[in-house]
């Protein structure tokens, strides 16, 4: 599979054009797309277009920088000018965005090809892309199993090479989560870093944008010129050796599935063996977190939604309109609750990153479940996925906090497990040192 | 208003808006409010 690394490298030498790369994306995307159902919507013309555009640009000397001539998608939360954003709803019907959210302008003016927009959890309001008016995407390492969500078309449509790169939001984990579950890179910005105008909410104060990509390196670039200040290059990895990591343990890594948590101790041992420093590290509320959630983001999702269910509820499908009313339902006095219960839940992953370079954890306790499934076993009990998929990555939703999810091995049957790194607010750049370390050292 | 009147009360207007299937979800969110109504935050754990 092509790096943005490496494509960068070839354009620059000659040995390949935006054109051949994007024509290379389309011809994956008419191969695998209809098992795989990863796009709402293929932009052939103006992808082919953007990509001579980025060949003429190179051929006259403009170089836009790492990004320039690189096929990415997009998930179907972002307005692109003249195209429907559906948020893979049938209520957003007859939409046409009359403008570029300014996520995806910086991503033009870095010079990236957009090559269609990607399909996702209805409203993002979901961790396994099932509940879709486009039908489900599903994952390219077995298509039985779920991408994950809500960003699972994007991740599919990097996994199985039909983008370089792709966009997507994460509310509770849903850049993280099909990152993990389609064994790929996946990182959430600190809150407020890439614009979210032009984005369709799903919770406001916890939505993110940022990249899913092969490597650590190719998200950097992608998120720096989402943020826009493209970078040249990626920054220098930090010296694994005398690293120190906060191992999130206790509540994170009582549910684990067998085959995720020896692929994570294996992880962890691979960072000792390299000379890092792994220590325990606590949040004392965190039996509290996905209660926590539940009242924050069903407040703020409740709010968007309420005029669309008054006006056409039959548009939604079934489980997120459930959802959505549900949501309607929180009182205000426990909203505030959450609010500041919140609070103290950042001042208690900030209290844990103290003396640490980073959190560790698994990304998800369990790898890409089947299509359908509303439990999976483990150890003998009967578990909710939706609940199991969301536990590792929510609370960073509710503190802000960037964390990034990177391949950590895969199971028996070939399933990506995905281990977690959180670093310190407003300190992606840091995170992303600490990052590129992990990821040299689980290849190594 | 106590969680039990507002689970009742919230079940009870589901049902007449013909959205029945929405009793576990009022559940799971009636147990999220119980256990943030219980918690301390400002105590040590």
């Amino acid at each position: 599979m092509l790096t943005i690394e490496e494509f960068g490298r070839r354009l620059r030498t000659g040995a390949t054009t935006s054109s051949e790369a994007t024509e290379a994306c389309l011809s994956r995307i008419d191969a695998l797309d209809a098992r795989l159902n990863a796009f709402i919507l293929v932009m052939r013309d103006e992808a082919r277009r953007a990509a001579q555009a980025a060949d003429e640009e190179l051929a006259a000397g403009r170089d836009r920088g790492p990004l320039h001539g690189v096929p990415i998608s997009i998930k179907d939360l972002f307005d692109v000018a003249g195209t429907p954003t559906t948020a893979a709803s049938r209520v957003r019907e007859g939409h046409i965005a009359a403008a570029d959210a300014p996520a995806i302008a910086h991503l033009r003016q870095a010079g990236a090809v957009l090559v269609g927009k990607t399909n996702l959890h209805e409203f993002a309001f979901g961790t396994t892309n099932e509940d879709s008016a486009f039908g489900p995407a599903r994952n390219p390492h077995d298509d039985t199993r779920s991408p994950g969500g809500s960003s699972g078309g994007s991740a599919a449509s990097v996994a199985a090479g039909m983008a370089l790169a792709t966009l997507g939001t994460d509310t509770g984990g849903s850049i993280r989560i099909p990152a993990s579950a389609c064994g790929i890179v996946g990182l959430k910005p600190t809150y407020g870093e890439v614009p979210l105008d032009g984005v369709v909410p799903l919770a406001r104060s916890l939505d993110h944008a940022g990249p899913l990509a092969l490597t650590v390196t190719d998200a950097w670039l992608v998120y720096h010129a989402l943020v826009g200040r493209p970078a040249s290059r990626a920054p220098a990895p930090l010296p694994v050796a005398g690293l120190r990591f906060g191992l999130l343990r206790d509540y994170f890594c009582d549910v684990l599935d067998d085959e995720v948590r020896m692929q994570f101790d294996a992880a962890l041992g691979r960072l000792r063996a390299a000379g890092a420093r792994v220590e325990e590290a606590a949040i004392p509320h965190a039996a509290l977190i996905a209660a926590v959630y539940l009242v924050v983001s069903f407040g703020d999702a409740g709010a968007y939604h309420a005029p669309m269910l008054d006006r056409v509820p039959e548009r939604y499908t079934t489980p997120v309109r459930l959802r959505a009313e549900a949501a309607r339902y929180v009182l205000a006095e426990d909203y505030v609750r959450g609010l500041a219960a919140r609070d103290a839940l950042c001042r208690e992953v900030d209290a844990a990153l103290v003396g640490c370079d980073a959190l560790v954890l698994p990304t998800l306790p369990i790898s890409a479940p089947r299509i359908g499934a509303s439990t999976v076993q483990i150890a003998g009990v009967d578990q909710p996925v939706r609940q199991l998929m969301l536990k590792l990555t929510q609370l960073f939703n509710l503190t802000g906090h960037p964390a990034i999810s990177l391949p950590c091995g895969a199971t028996a049957a070939g399933l990506p497990c995905g281990l977690q790194i959180v670093g310190t607010r407003m300190q992606t750049e840091t995170l992303v040192r600490v990052a590129l370390a992990v990821e040299g050292a689980l290849a190594g | 208003m106590t969680v039990d009147a507002w689970l009742e009360a919230a079940i009870k207007d589901a049902e007449a808006r013909g959205l029945p299937d929405l009793k576990p979800l009022l559940e799971a969110l009636a147990r999220a409010m119980r256990a943030l109504r219980a918690a301390d935050f400002d105590r040590p754990c």
